[in-house]
């Protein structure tokens, strides 16, 4: 596969299913050779949740070493809710879910794509009125540029240059019945 | 019941559940599921509603609910500011319309209003552009108790197509009973009130309820069993001849309770009043979930503060 294979001229591939699975292996390694143990990964809401499941799940088939799993929803942190928040409608709450105690763990925050930072920024928000983490990390499936805050990822599985008005679409089975990463024109993404 | 899922609440007020489509309800009650977890924190607070200010205009006396605002008021980071009857001038005279016009003075973003005269809250939410939120007005509605309650019977059945609810007491005088009858017909729930005819009010069966004169073949397969205290200071005369008579007739007891559903639940807006409307074995008994919605009630409040701080729909309309 060519590195941005066509499939329709407003619609490019830039990871099909397979690549997928290499790209979340390798990035479980990278985990694995840079904390070998006491972390946890936590997915931010929606498709950072399955992301970070595979990830563990790699991590076991690797080193044999079962990784706790948590969930996060930022919605309350989120800089466009409340007095900010544009439009009629509020984003949906999702549930959270983080053991007891976060406090001595390095915890791998997760998330399908790195776009302005702020969904980042307010998962650390989220995330220290649950404890004070040994440390907080960031993977992510993409990288697509244009930050707007001073965010970086630690484990990237794929960097996607786009224009801005560019729409990166991951898509994972256990959200949309496929696996994929494609980018295209018009419509939005809010990360 | 399939219901159209909606994105946000069409009115910038909460003044009654009567103007409430089924979408919206249940995106306040799916809402509310999510904000439960915040009481289990260690940090019971999240910053949403930093910067926005609510009044709690209390011109009756309230202690759970207005309690339970505040709470919630201030896990979502706003700033409250208390008006309650006997602190405030509304004891020197001072007119609904020009109390909202002093508290406007002050742009708070919110007001929860509870007020003996019904309508007042629908009065005010088209003279001010704060969002009103009615925290029981008269004998008319008090939307955020019918929402709690319905939150908590689906937690426990996971559904409320279908359930069967018993409302016993004084249902007259009762803004709890009328919220939750607007609500629960309109999710697909059966409804069921039961009070002496001397508190029945007239004209229920129009929008769906059936109505007993005694409790017993009310309670005949019931899910849920929730009884309404007696509102002795909206009695000119008592309605009935007495506290005894009245729990000798009406009062829930575990004998009566035997005749609901095996899994029936207990509920109670509260304040209870012991051995009138309710028997203490039933109230602290396995089947009483009182306190799980005073515990929701929470999280409703907050629900609601939350939907109605995202922009603001079209001032609230007559219906």
């Amino acid at each position: 596969m060519t590195d941005r294979e066509q499939v329709s001229p407003t619609r490019v591939q830039v990871l099909d299913e397979a690549g997928m699975d290499r790209t979340i292996a390798r990035m479980a390694a990278e985990i694995v050779e840079r904390d070998g143990g006491g972390i946890m990964l936590v997915g931010i809401h929606t498709r950072g949740v399955p992301l970070a499941r595979r990830l563990a799940a790699a991590i076991a088939d690797m080193s044999g070493r079962k990784v706790a799993v948590g969930r996060l929803d930022i919605t309350l942190y989120r800089d466009d809710v409340g007095p900010w928040r544009p439009a009629h409608s509020q984003p949906v709450i999702k549930d959270t879910s983080l053991p007891d105690s976060i406090g001595g763990e390095i915890i791998y925050l997760v998330d399908d794509v790195l776009f302005t930072g702020r969904t980042i920024r307010a998962a650390l928000d989220t995330l220290m009125d649950y404890g004070r983490p040994r440390g907080v990390r960031l993977a992510v499936l993409i990288d697509r540029g244009h930050r707007e805050l001073p965010v970086a990822a630690d484990v990237v599985g794929k960097s996607v240059p786009t224009g801005i008005d560019e729409d990166v679409q991951v898509r994972l089975r256990e959200v949309d019945g496929e696996d994929g990463v494609w980018i295209g024109k018009g419509g939005s993404d809010a990360h | 019941m399939p219901t159209d899922s909606v994105q946000g609440l069409a009115a910038k007020d909460l003044v009654g559940i009567a103007p409430l489509s089924a979408g919206e309800i249940q995106l306040i009650l799916d809402t509310a599921e999510g904000l439960l977890e915040i009481a289990r924190r260690p940090i019971k607070k999240v910053p949403t509603l930093r910067g926005m200010t609510v009044v709690n205009l209390f011109m009756e006396p309230s202690t759970r609910t207005r309690f339970s605002f505040e709470v919630a008021e201030k896990r979502l980071s706003a700033d409250t500011l208390n008006f309650s009857v006997g602190t405030s001038s509304v004891t020197k005279g001072e007119t609904l319309i020009d109390t909202a016009r002093n508290l406007m003075a002050m742009a708070p973003d919110f007001i929860v209003m509870r007020h003996p005269n019904s309508g007042a809250p629908h009065r005010l939410a088209k003279m001010i552009p704060a969002a009103i939120i009615n925290a029981g007005d008269g004998i008319n509605e008090h939307p955020t108790q019918a929402l709690l309650d319905a939150f908590t019977m689906r937690r426990h059945f996971q559904r409320l197509e279908g359930l069967k609810v018993v409302i016993a007491g004084d249902i007259r005088h009762s803004r709890v009973a009328r919220s939750n009858a607007f609500l629960l017909t309109k999710m697909g729930a059966e409804v069921r009130f039961v009070a002496p005819t001397s508190l029945m009010p007239v004209g229920v069966e129009e929008i769906g309820v059936q109505t007993f004169n005694r409790l017993e073949p009310a309670l005949e397969g019931a899910d849920v069993v929730m009884m309404l205290r007696i509102q002795r200071e909206r009695q000119g005369n008592m309605n009935f001849p007495s506290v005894r008579e009245y729990f000798d007739f009406f009062g829930l007891t575990p004998q009566r309770l035997a005749l609901a559903a095996p899994h029936a639940v207990v509920m109670h807006p509260g304040p209870i009043n012991r051995g009138v409307e309710i028997d203490s074995a039933v109230a602290d008994g396995p089947r009483s979930v009182i306190l799980e919605q005073v515990t929701n009630g929470v999280a409703i409040r907050m629900a609601i503060l939350y939907l109605l701080a995202g922009g603001h729909g079209e001032p609230t309309s007559d219906s």
